[in-house]
């Protein structure tokens, strides 16, 4: 099937600006989709609130665009409610490492499995162009016109640190790359964290010398380099390539094991024999 | 006749049993006296009927979990105390507007901030009927006693089932605390929601309500409908719209279709209010201490009476009209554990046809029968 198969096409055109590459990393996401496997009808795509998390509305699949911040608390419903569903999740820097930075180590230190990808745009785009927490030292927004003096998360370090079985950073720019971790994403057995880092000329390429479309996607080639066995330093900002893949115990099958299986099976009861009576065994 | 049997229950106990008895199968919260025994409750019985326990980050986080498990099909619950219900108002709302069936306890502790959290008060039922920004409709049910507990919260399921939004079950810390023996029936009626009738297919419109119950039916997510929830305003067909005639439209029918029913849903009982002149409207904790202030007066000649509301919101309109069109009421008082909540909403009702005065206790202490007596007296004998 093509990528135009897995769209709803009805709702295109997207909201997205020109030069954004919002739909270049939805491709991606959807091409992983098609390549994992998985069972379409069983895939529910979540997201929370900005120009990225408008990304579900355009796949056909389930999808639930919630509020802002709270699609992985949200995600973690959905999952924990029926495992069976294989749950994917859209957000931006903003919505995934600012309102919603505390859900994020989270699932990761549960290591739930489902697949979350955050286009990181380097900007709050949604709202026009104020810092987020992975805006550059130094670069301009609507909120930092002096030069922005917070301190940028590495993604990929936060969500090692938090546990996460598997992290990888790409680019919009190096998009079959991108594709591929998104795939190893999805097959891990446990929570994945996958950075793509993208572009926003309307507002963060305005404000950085880069208003040109070209000119972002030069600022992304430019700026990155793949990983290296054994390197010890790199000079571009931005490193490239799958960080952590690892296997640890899945957050619902150790549910389901050390609680659900035991627990069951000790109570074994008759329909209709629910609530007050277990009580005597207690 | 359903057969009955006695339980010895504490009232959060009982609200979280009486859950599973509805059918809950997911709970998702974030603990805070004095609810926390809600949460235990469930994470050991829960998973005994096959149903999952998760305890998330934040009452942030619980709410949405529970909303996103209540997609997938369960029955979901979560429960908190004043500082996390304030916490939970932007996704009330969110599961008001993409009516998503939740149910959500609170159990009311003195505020604000963190007040005093092992105090019983009643502070939040403004915060429960407005506390999220916008239009929206709110069911909010009050248990005055542990059986109440179990039953009310079987009842907001099927409420939020019936009406597929988020329920809430508001008491105080001395019901949620208390411990009672319990006649439990055997046979309680459980609400499924309606699901759609036809298969998946591209004619699917997830928000299309039924005429009659202005609820649309609702599927569960991984059955091939691969439909669209947001919390912005939408279609029939579940995404967004700028059509000011359509976002009208929404928030109306989401209004209405509460609205239409709230005269059937009301849910009061009433203490000597035949013949009586002082009523007193008295909800939770306060409702009992407000039985024994009427026996009090009877026996001193005063004709006091009491209307219990089990259901806080809708505002049973219907029960105060009526006794306000039957008796010659002289007077009417509302105690509450707090400087004046629900009184705004008698008020309102009565429009000036009778006198309606606030007793408030923001102590922390339970409400004394003479606290209200008092003020009735007081009255009384002007
Ligand atoms: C609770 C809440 N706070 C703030 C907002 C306003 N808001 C909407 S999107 C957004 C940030 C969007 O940035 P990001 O998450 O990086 O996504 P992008 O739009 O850049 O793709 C903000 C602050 C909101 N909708 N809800």
């Amino acid at each position: 099937m093509t990528t135009l198969d897995y769209l709803r096409q009805d709702k295109l055109p997207h909201i997205w600006c020109a030069g954004c590459t919002n739909g270049a990393i939805t491709s991606a996401v959807i091409r992983a989709i098609e390549n994992s496997g998985i069972d379409r009808d069983k895939t529910v795509i979540v997201s929370g609130i900005g120009c990225s998390s408008r990304a579900p509305g355009y796949m056909d699949f389930d999808t639930l665009h919630t509020a802002h911040g709270r699609a992985l608390a949200f995600a973690t419903g959905v999952k924990m409610a029926n495992p069976e569903l294989n749950v994917i999740i859209i957000s931006g820097d903003g919505d995934a490492a600012a309102i919603g930075g505390n859900h994020l180590i989270h699932a990761c230190r549960r290591n739930i499995d489902m697949t979350l990808i955050v286009i990181n745009n380097c900007i709050y785009g949604m709202t026009a162009g104020q810092y987020s927490p992975l805006t550059p030292t130094g670069a301009f927004a609507t909120t930092a016109t002096y030069g922005n003096v917070d301190r940028a998360f590495d993604l990929v370090e936060l969500s090692k640190g938090s546990g996460a079985t598997y992290v990888a950073r790409s680019t919009a720019y190096h998009a079959p790359q991108l594709q591929r971790y998104v795939e190893a994403g999805i097959k891990n057995k446990g929570f994945s964290v996958v950075e793509a880092i993208s572009t926003c000329p309307t507002y963060f390429g305005r404000r950085n010398a880069m208003a040109d479309p070209v000119k972002m996607m030069e600022w992304l080639k430019d700026n990155s380099e793949n990983k290296r066995d054994g390197a010890a330093e790199y000079t571009k900002p931005y490193v490239l390539g799958e960080f952590v893949n690892k296997t640890e115990a899945e957050y619902t099958a150790a549910y389901d094991r050390e609680i659900l299986a035991k627990v069951m099976l000790k109570h074994a009861r008759h329909p209709g024999d629910q609530g007050q009576e277990e009580r005597g065994a207690e | 006749m359903s057969k009955q049997q006695a339980v010895l229950m504490q009232g959060n106990e009982a609200c979280a049993l009486g859950a599973i008895r509805a059918g809950m199968t997911f709970y998702s919260g974030y603990p805070i006296t004095p609810s926390s025994e809600i949460a235990e409750e469930c994470s050991i019985h829960l998973p005994k009927h096959g149903g999952r326990f998760i305890q998330m980050e934040d009452e942030i986080a619980g709410m949405a979990a529970a909303l996103g498990g209540a997609l997938t099909g369960a029955k979901v619950m979560t429960a908190t105390s004043g500082p996390g219900f304030s916490l939970k108002q932007e996704l009330i709302g969110y599961g008001m507007i993409a009516e998503i069936p939740c149910v959500l306890v609170n159990i009311m502790r003195m505020g604000p901030s963190t007040g005093l959290p092992t105090s019983p008060a009643q502070g939040d039922v403004m915060q429960a009927k407005w506390g999220t920004h916008g239009d929206h409709p709110v069911i909010c049910l009050c248990p005055t006693s542990v059986k109440e507990m179990y039953e009310l919260t079987i009842e907001a399921f099927n409420l939020a089932e019936r009406f597929r939004t988020v329920v809430m079950v508001l008491t105080d810390e001395v019901i949620a605390h208390m411990r009672e023996g319990v006649l439990l029936k055997d046979d309680y009626p459980l609400v499924h929601r309606k699901r759609p009738v036809d298969p998946p297919g591209p004619d699917f419109l997830p928000y299309k309500a039924d005429p009659e119950t202005l609820v649309p039916p609702m599927a569960d997510y991984g059955q091939g409908y691969r439909y669209h929830t947001t919390g912005l305003a939408h279609t029939e067909n579940g995404f967004p719209s700028n059509s000011p005639r359509i976002n009208e439209a929404l928030i109306k029918r989401i209004c209405e279709k509460v609205d239409k029913f709230a005269h059937e849903l009301e849910m009061n009982e009433f203490v000597d209010t035949d013949d009586c002149e002082h009523l007193i409207i008295a909800y939770a904790a306060t409702a009992r201490a407000a039985k024994f202030t009427v026996r009090e007066l009877r026996e001193k000649g005063v004709k006091a009476g009491l209307m219990i509301p089990k259901m806080l919101w809708p505002f049973p309109k219907n029960a105060l009209n009526e006794l306000l069109s039957k008796n010659n009421l002289k007077s009417i008082f509302v105690p509450e554990m707090n400087m004046g909540q629900y009184v705004h909403a008698v008020r309102e009702e009565v429009a000036g046809r009778c006198p309606v005065y606030h007793i408030d206790d923001v102590s922390g202490e339970l409400f004394g029968p003479h606290t209200i007596g008092n003020k009735i007296m007081e009255v009384a004998s002007k």
